[in-house]
């Protein structure tokens, strides 16, 4: 089966600036988002305790509040976690208080309200407010280490125009997976961070095939006779890569798709940020990263090789 | 392509045979006496899988170094004294000691005793009769270090007293300690015995002084005032009779006098000599018994007790009677510690999640192979068996590593099967454009793989600097998924280039006259 015919050649590059254009558009509206509605910071980032507890009764939610009332978290935020039974309550650090002991503060309250053996622990999750600012600094560093790397290896195995053209792909895939998060307001965590950094990896994966296919293109293109104009090279490139393209894509939605289904209400926004990244890295290997290293063209480069070769054009 | 290393066959093999091997632990309930040993151990389960206790305590190491600099004080104070040098002021801050010489012709000599008494410490004569001694950066960081270690010991004599097993106890950073106690689940009570800094003192209580006018701020010189734990106040000597460091033994009793939980201690032999002289010499007065600084009881010293054994009251529960016992008995931490983390997992969604989990790895799995057979035929099959040799391999390396599967670990795995494929797909597109460049079956089987291989690398390699970072980055469950991608992304290179490209081979070693490829 082939889906994809081979002589496929469909002019990618030729929509380059409408796709830009667009891409422009949703960077800034996801940076606006960011910027302006903020992220829903999970405890991870805010400092914070968070209990999951699941009922062995029938309970509505204003007798867990009235429960947590006593105790004084009759504020805290409430929320269903996949299923009635299941409840997420959250609680912010307060300045002074030893808040190492709000969870085991909040399950008494709840088993003296309901009876112990209804009420059953299944999550604490409790971070100090330091830990929370060394963990949002350590995850932005994480990002940007994984993108000084990359750049390094790229320009390493290939030029500086391509690696920027990777880099700037990658930064493309990120702020919009953060924009979906602002947008729908999901909860922005810690695996979420670490489904960002699996997306940049992936997104890049992408976007080397290409670039390694081009490299080759480029290389037969400069033995020819008449060299082609190096946009053409590459939009073959992107074409002749495309089949490929599409059948990783594919088979690696499929994967995080079971994973969002499937994988539970703990991995489920893990899931969902790879889903949005891997579709957002598969346009942008086409849309973006070619582009930007086509832009770039004869700014970072003279090498020896082109400096011959341009003297040994007629 | 005829000349097929025959190599490469063995090699196939023997990791197929090692990997099946590695992998069975986690499948079988039991594995025959002959089993290799490295080869026996299932996958470690996180904590997040298998439930229990994950917490980040800081140690207040700052209090240590202060207490250390303020015990020199004594140290001072008794070289002065054996030298009979006078001094009008002696004092400490965080850093530092002062010490003010009141004849200012001693201070030679004052220098010269004190030098050789304090280690560790810098001098610096500031004024003619004033020596400032700094604790050195070396000296600072040993005792840091040393309170850190002390904090481990402490902490995991405490938590094997809970009777659990295989707790994760070690230094992270400059001043924190991770705790992991698998298959725990009474979170407020393994906080509250690892918390407690179980500082114990024996104190006299000062019957001849004033308390309601030390209450009021006229506190005799060598006097305190400390509460009980209803908050009524006491006057005590500041000095410390005896300490938790005297304690040989301590276990629960019951306090006969008024039938409730206490706590028996058995002291050692100085602390039992020392016992003996306090209450010998002071019949009929009291003693107070703190815990944490404040007062658990004050009894009155019937007579001398020589035994070396004493009990505390309280009104206590009995596990709290019981985990007192088991902090006295453990001994102090060194310096006050917080928690200022914790993930703690209760058995039924760890179990939870490992049954989404796999049956996420399943559907994942199912879709990836269908798909592969009906869009790639013969060498989509070939293909679907690398990706199951694939995932023997990860379990396999994941057991014998010692790595720990977490839930993102999983994720990592699910992952890793639809980037396994990938490596198969540029390979096979590959094939198949060479096949359309008008190349005979074998040379565009070559072709394909040779001209693959450099893609393969690099877009691996890349993502193995993602994963490396995030290995770096992460806590707990992120490592596993950065350990499980990366076993995964190794593992997948293995098996869809080396692996597919035997088994196309050899099916298609003896049909000489192949016209068509089933791609």
């Amino acid at each position: 089966m082939q889906i994809i015919r081979p002589d496929i050649n469909i002019n990618f590059l030729g929509a380059r600036k409408i796709a830009m254009a667009i891409s422009a558009a949703v960077l800034l509206i996801s940076l606006s988002l960011i910027f302006f509605k903020g992220l829903n910071l999970g405890i991870d980032f805010t400092g914070g305790t968070l209990v999951e507890v699941r009922f062995h009764q029938q309970v509505e939610m204003s007798d867990i509040r009235k429960s947590l009332e006593p105790a004084g978290y009759g504020t805290a935020v409430l929320q269903e976690f996949g299923s009635p039974s299941d409840i997420l309550i959250r609680v912010q650090n307060k300045e002074g208080v030893e808040s190492s002991v709000i969870s085991t503060e909040i399950l008494d309250a709840l088993g003296n309200f309901f009876s112990p053996d209804q009420v059953e622990m299944r999550r604490v999750e409790f971070v100090g407010p330091q830990v929370g600012e060394e963990l949002k600094s350590a995850g932005m560093w994480a990002v940007i280490y994984t993108l000084i790397g990359i750049l390094f290896y790229v320009m390493f195995r290939f030029r500086l125009r391509f690696a920027l053209g990777a880099d700037a792909a990658i930064l493309h895939d990120i702020i919009i997976v953060v924009g979906v998060f602002s947008l729908l307001g999901m909860e922005f965590s810690l695996p979420v961070v670490a489904a960002l950094l699996t997306v940049l990896g992936y997104s890049l994966n992408d976007t080397i095939v290409v670039f390694d296919r081009i490299r080759e293109n480029f290389d037969l293109n400069r033995k020819k006779k008449h060299p082609e104009d190096e946009i053409l090279v590459c939009n073959q490139s992107i074409n002749q890569t495309l089949a490929r393209t599409l059948m990783t894509s594919f088979t690696t939605i499929l994967v995080v798709l079971a994973l969002y289904l499937f994988g539970g209400e703990v991995i489920h926004d893990f899931a969902f940020a790879l889903l949005v990244g891997i579709a957002v890295g598969t346009y942008s290997s086409i849309f973006i990263a070619t582009p930007i290293m086509l832009s770039l063209e004869g700014k970072f480069e003279m090498s020896e090789e082109d400096l011959k070769e341009l003297e040994a054009r007629p | 392509m005829h000349a097929y290393a025959r190599w490469k066959f063995w090699l196939i093999l023997t990791v197929l045979i090692g990997s099946i091997m590695g992998a069975a632990p986690n499948v079988m309930t039991s594995l025959p006496s002959w089993w290799p040993a490295s080869m026996s151990q299932p996958m470690n389960l996180g904590l997040d899988l298998k439930g229990g206790i994950h917490l980040v305590v800081d140690v207040d190491i700052e209090q240590v170094v202060k207490q250390q600099v303020s015990d020199n004080i004594n140290v001072i104070r008794r070289a002065l004294r054996e030298e009979n040098i006078r001094y009008s002021k002696l004092e400490s801050n965080a850093t530092q000691v002062t010490v003010v010489i009141k004849e200012v012709a001693d201070i030679n000599q004052a220098e010269k005793v004190l030098k050789a008494a304090l280690n560790g410490f810098t001098m610096e004569a500031v004024e003619a009769d004033t020596l400032v001694f700094t604790i050195s950066e070396n000296e600072v960081k040993d005792v840091k270090s040393y309170a850190i270690e002390q904090t481990i010991e402490v902490i995991r004599r405490r938590v094997d007293a809970l009777g659990t097993t295989e707790p994760v106890i070690m230094r992270q950073g400059d001043r924190r300690v991770l705790v992991q106690i698998p298959g725990y689940q009474d979170s407020a009570r393994a906080k509250a015995i690892i918390g407690q800094t179980a500082q114990l003192e024996f104190k006299l209580v000062d019957e001849k002084g004033d308390l309601d006018q030390a209450l009021q701020g006229q506190i005799p010189a060598d006097d305190m005032i400390a509460y009980g734990s209803s908050g009524q106040p006491y006057l005590l000597k500041k000095r410390t009779e005896l300490s938790g460091k005297d304690v040989a033994k301590a276990r629960v009793s019951i306090d006969p006098q008024y039938n409730e939980p206490a706590v028996s201690l058995t002291f050692n032999n100085q602390g039992a000599r020392q016992f003996d002289r306090l209450t010998n010499e002071n019949v009929n007065k009291r003693f107070a018994i703190l815990l944490e600084g404040v007062v658990q009881s004050a009894p009155v010293i019937r007579e001398r007790i020589s035994g070396g054994t004493a009990q505390i009251s309280g009104s206590f529960t009995p596990t709290e009677a019981h985990d007192l016992a088991i902090v006295l008995r453990a001994g102090a931490l060194p310096a006050p510690i917080k928690v200022v983390e914790e993930r703690s997992i209760g058995p039924s969604l760890g179990q939870d999640s490992i049954d989404q989990g796999l049956s996420s790895i399943i559907y994942g799995c199912v879709a990836v192979l269908l798909f592969m057979v009906v869009y790639y035929r013969f060498f989509g099959l070939v293909a679907n068996i690398a990706l199951l040799f694939n995932i023997v391999l990860i379990a396999a390396a994941m057991s014998m590593l010692g790595a720990t599967l977490t839930l993102p670990g999983i994720a990592g795995i699910v992952l890793t099967i639809g980037m396994a494929v990938d490596a198969n797909v540029l390979i096979f597109e590959r094939i198949r454009e060479e096949i359309n460049n008008g190349k005979t079956p074998f040379s565009a089987i070559d072709g394909g793989y040779d001209k693959a291989f450099s893609t393969i690398m690099d877009a691996n390699i890349t993502t193995l600097i993602a994963a490396i970072v995030l290995f770096q980055f992460g806590t707990g469950p992120i490592k596993g998924f950065a350990v499980t991608l990366s076993v995964g992304i190794l593992a997948s290179m293995f098996t869809a280039i080396v692996v597919t490209r035997a088994i196309i081979v050899l099916s298609h070693k003896n049909r000489k006259n192949i016209k068509e490829l089933s791609i």
